[in-house]
């Protein structure tokens, strides 16, 4: 085993382990506090991946703008800070086979396919994938046009909001 | 190669043969000789930071007029030894309701959101620890970190006041990452690279703040507001929140959140230098060798850190709604237009002479300065007169 797959198989563990006790603690700012190590194990796995934009960008929108919101909504909203209610319905073995059933159909795929087991190669030492990634989403033949739109839908989400936060006199 | 030139590597390469004499892997070996790498630079920005809370008081003394410690040792300099030793023997206490677990992880990820910031900060052409094409990226969201740690810190104390202050800090740092994050993009156009090393060596002619004087100006103010300092402390707000989401915390504890205030000072201190004020770069001494390129950034870093406890020590504290307004009417729209008219002008002056291209910059951002200041001031001022009524002007003051 490799140190690469080690460190995989840490961060693996703990952000399931993570995952896991989002839903199942009882203290709901807790379980806001676990998503952030949870959402802090997935930047971990994108950096072994050298995604780095996308781990420390993982930080700065997940942790730094969204986990934060989460914590602010459950602190201002909930007088008792304790879910009392059941945690699973009787819906639970539906979940737990759809859940099962979308794993094995993930690695039924990608047994098939012929990265599988391969390890990646090492990137050039001059591998510029920050530029690359910058001129992919304002490149006309790649993805500036869904680039765009999921700007102006966010622009559209954002004016909603300040529309229904806003106080008529 | 030699050891004036880049003595990290030479060492780190001694350490390593030495690692691998004694018969260890040389991957384990490599490793170790990181994890002492990342040892030693703590261990040195923690004396550095013994050393601030010295610098700390001595200077609001003369801001005060006062003379500040001045007992123990010469000019008091052993007067931070001894408020460690306070520190460590205090009583270590915790609230009672208090959430333990995430009471005591809040001072240390607050202490851990300063020291990652090194890891990205370079203090000499080959000193950094990791060369990380999103530097700049980086210290939003380290910045992250330590908007959770205060929220923790405010809400595990079971103190209302502590929650208060939790609230009104962390409304602030997010506010504040917004201009924040706009002005770090100015350094990044002019560089053309997200990348620390990068945007020093950008600046071999002609240091950011020349080109971008206003740009520099706002990421100073976020990043004060970011600090939590005077004028925007209304986290701590003694007069009304007692101390603030640090108010149950005693001991080191509270030493390790006042500690980080100040080592996180220095550090943006560090980093306005790094972006708008060429880092290490001095004339081409820092080429000589990094034992010279050390005291200049260092130096550098000192008087961004000055002028951060100059505001301090001069402003008054404002309050939570004129912080809001003034950041979101005032700042971001501004730092927004600044960013835009700055890659504009970036597009257009790309392949003129440095000397237009450097005036023009400068001469953009004084009209957009200029033109904001124009607007804030026809707002402020029919702000006024529909409270107090049109001013005469004619009429002599009484």
């Amino acid at each position: 085993m490799t140190g690469e797959q080690i460190i995989f198989l840490i961060t693996a563990g703990f952000t399931l382990g993570s995952g896991f006790m989002v839903v199942t603690t009882r203290n709901l700012v807790h379980a806001a506090l676990w998503l952030v190590s949870t959402l802090f194990g997935v930047a971990v796995l994108y950096a072994l991946m050298n995604a780095n934009f996308i781990a420390v960008v993982q930080v700065v929108v997940y942790i730094g703008a969204i986990a934060i919101l989460f914590i602010f909504a459950v602190m201002l909203t909930r007088k008792d800070l304790r879910e009392n209610t059941p945690q699973i319905n009787k819906n639970w073995w539906a979940g737990a086979l759809l859940a099962a059933l979308v794993f094995a159909g993930l690695v039924f795929l990608l047994q098939g396919w012929s990265g599988f087991s391969k390890t990646g190669s090492a990137l050039p030492s001059d591998f510029d994938a920050v530029g690359m990634l910058g001129e992919a989403l304002v490149s006309p033949n790649a993805y500036v046009l869904p680039f765009e739109v999921a700007s102006v839908l966010l622009l559209a989400a954002l004016v909603g909001a300040v529309y229904v936060a806003f106080n008529k006199k | 190669m030699n050891f004036w030139n880049d003595p990290l590597k030479i060492a780190a390469d001694w350490m390593e043969g030495i690692f691998v004499g004694w018969g260890m892997d040389a991957v384990l070996a490599h490793v170790l000789v990181a994890f002492l790498g990342v040892f030693l630079l703590i261990a040195i920005l923690m004396v550095v930071d013994i050393f601030l809370v010295w610098v700390e008081r001595k200077v609001v003394a003369r801001f005060q007029d006062r003379l500040g410690p001045n007992r123990l040792g010469p000019f008091g300099l052993i007067q931070p030894f001894a408020d460690i030793i306070k520190l460590i023997i205090k009583e270590d206490t915790t609230p009672g309701g208090a959430d333990k677990v995430v009471y005591n992880l809040a001072p240390i990820l607050s202490m851990m959101s300063v020291l990652i910031l090194w890891a990205v900060v370079p203090i000499a052409p080959v000193m950094l620890g990791v060369d990380l094409n999103v530097g700049v990226l980086f210290l939003i969201a380290a910045g992250a970190i330590g908007t959770l740690s205060i929220i923790m810190a405010g809400w595990s104390s079971n103190n209302k006041f502590a929650l208060i202050g939790g609230f009104r800090q962390v409304a602030v740092m997010v506010a504040f990452e917004v201009p924040m994050l706009t002005m770090l993009l100015v350094p990044t156009i002019f560089a053309s690279s997200m990348n620390m090393n990068d945007i020093i060596q950008g600046q071999g002619n002609l240091w950011y703040f020349a080109l971008s004087p206003l740009g520099a100006l706002i990421f100073l103010v976020a990043a004060i507001a970011e600090l939590g300092r005077a004028p925007f402390d209304l986290a701590e707000g003694e007069s009304e929140l007692v101390s603030g989401f640090n108010i149950e915390y005693s001991g080191m504890k509270f030493g390790m959140f006042y500690a980080g205030e100040l080592l996180h000072a220095m550090t943006f201190g560090g980093i306005w230098a790094i972006l708008f004020f060429g880092g290490y770069r001095f004339f081409g001494l820092e080429q000589v060798s990094p034992f010279l390129a050390i005291p200049i950034f260092l130096f550098k870093a000192l008087i961004g850190y000055w002028i951060i406890m100059w505001v301090r020590y001069t402003m008054m504290r404002i309050r939570i709604d004129q912080m809001l307004v003034f950041n979101w009417v005032f700042l971001t729209p501004l730092s927004f237009v600044l960013l835009m008219v700055t890659a504009l002008m970036n597009a257009l002056l790309k392949d003129a002479s440095l000397w237009i291209y450097g005036l023009g910059m400068f001469l953009s951002n004084v009209v957009v300065g200029w033109i904001a200041l124009e607007i804030a001031r026809s707002v402020s001022r029919k702000q006024r007169e529909s409270v107090e009524g049109p001013k005469n002007l004619a009429e002599a003051p009484h």
